[in-house]
């Protein structure tokens, strides 16, 4: 779904409820929007965290699953066509003699856009990293947080660590690719999915996962790629594994990122904005959604809602100095498809 | 602190990641749990998932003998996920405030290598 460059009206920054919401505003005032997501899929928290849990305060909704909300939503701003860049950071922003700005992805792509939306809540969700000396060092050279091709893993001796439904997934799945896969867990049972930690035990005791339950990996070894995982088990002591990969599964956590340094006006990781029109310090970007901060800001997405369709509104103006705005109800005009 | 007789304020221990102890008075009357108590004090927690048990940024030690309620299945799914677990983990977010808290000792957990 990636290109390399991509020119548009409004880019907004963050593919989670907010920033789908605002493409349908902007849409009604004829602006084309490109979305920019870390995560592989459009949704933002609502699709990578709790896409089974209800939401009990959408207007018009007495209850609606989270992931069934950003369905709809993806419905409902199809008439306006957005497009797309999953699985990039938005990285580093320029603006440019004309007003304009261009960002640029952590995978390089190039964005221009006559305004900014950022609507990137809690910020990018990366995976959690264990605090193991020497990680860092074997990033790419045997250590991994994401799993993008298991074929990476064939013939392969691999350690995976963590509990969760993706360390039991990965493990039941690699079993069949890699050599020797290694589960190591904190803790002596799994309380994920019932059927994946089963599966596991299956595997295990037919010798074709080596299960390591209180068990925690403690240091890496190598010599400029990963050679070894030293581990170490609550009563046993420790225990030494060749490894060729170590896969730290333990979820993933917010980070602002490198929003951070778009010398945006922040206060305690939020962006400061100005509630006439949410935008920001840096005319032509705005911030909308549980992303920003103001004097009396709920982190509720009603609200992001209203603020990413008064946002949209003085972006238009910001893009189109001389042209009027006049406001339409869609019961009256209808929504115009582009 | 009582108010005929009953409690309208209780107070817990808090140790910050930086090894700073916290006493933090908390009322009663406002049904907090112990994430928000930690946002309210304007410690390092940020609340991510708003309380949901979906996120972990306020995983702590329970450090004295209080017998609170079970985990329930949701917070065990999450603590299977975080790093540096301990038997006495819990996430601040599942702990309400109540009366029988009064003393209590938490400490936060360390949140990852950054």
């Amino acid at each position: 779904m990636s290109q390399n460059s991509v020119d548009t009206d409004l880019l907004i920054v963050g593919a989670g409820p907010v920033g789908l919401f605002t493409v349908f505003e902007a849409g009604l005032l004829k602006m084309r929007c490109h979305l920019i997501d870390a995560l592989p899929i459009p949704g933002g928290q609502c699709a990578e965290i709790y896409p089974k849990k209800p939401i009990y305060d959408i207007p018009g909704y007495p209850s609606i699953l989270a992931g069934d909300l950003i369905d709809n939503l993806m419905k409902q701003i199809e008439p306006f066509k957005p497009t797309f860049t999953l699985g990039e950071r938005a990285q580093a922003l320029q603006k440019l003699d004309d007003g304009s700005f261009m960002v640029t992805s952590s995978r390089g792509t190039i964005i221009k856009a006559k305004a900014i939306a950022i609507a990137a809540g809690l910020g990018c969700f990366e995976p959690r990293k264990p605090a193991l000396e020497n990680l860092e060092k074997y990033e790419d050279k045997g250590v991994d947080y994401i799993i993008r091709d298991p074929e990476v893993y064939r013939n392969k001796k691999v350690v995976i660590a963590g509990g969760g439904d993706s360390a039991l997934d990965w493990t039941i799945f690699l079993a069949d690719v890699a050599e020797e896969v290694t589960l190591v867990h904190r803790r002596s049972s799994f309380r994920g999915a019932i059927d994946s930690a089963e599966k596991v035990a299956v595997l295990a005791g037919q010798g074709r996962v080596n299960l390591l339950t209180d068990t925690e990996a403690k240091e890496l070894n190598g010599n400029g790629v990963l050679k070894e995982v030293i581990l170490n088990h609550k009563t046993e002591g420790q225990i030494k594994l060749p490894a060729d990969n170590f896969i730290p599964l333990f979820g993933l956590s917010p980070k602002l990122g490198p929003i951070a340094d778009w010398e945006l006006n922040i206060s305690k990781n939020a962006i400061e904005v100005d509630t006439t029109d949410y935008s920001t310090n840096i005319p032509g970007i705005y911030a909308i959604g549980d992303i920003n901060t103001y004097p009396g800001k709920l982190k509720l997405i009603l609200c992001g809602f209203h603020e990413g369709t008064l946002a949209v509104q003085s972006a238009f103006k910001y893009m189109y100095p001389d042209k009027k705005l006049s406001f339409k109800y869609t019961t009256v005009q209808g929504v115009n498809a582009f | 602190m009582h108010f005929n007789g009953l409690m309208d304020e209780i107070t817990i221990h808090l140790t910050d990641r930086e090894g700073e102890l916290h006493d933090i008075e908390i009322p009663l009357d406002i049904d907090l749990n112990l994430m928000e108590v930690c946002k309210a004090s304007d410690l390092d927690v940020d609340g991510t998932c708003g309380g949901m048990a979906l996120c972990a940024s306020c995983h702590m030690y329970v450090e004295s003998d209080h017998e609170l309620p079970e985990p329930s299945e949701d917070e065990e799914i999450m603590l299977d996920q975080v790093l540096f677990v301990e038997d006495n983990s819990r996430l601040g977010c599942q702990i309400k405030v109540t009366e029988d808290i009064h003393g209590l000792k938490v400490r936060l957990a360390h949140l990852g290598s950054e």
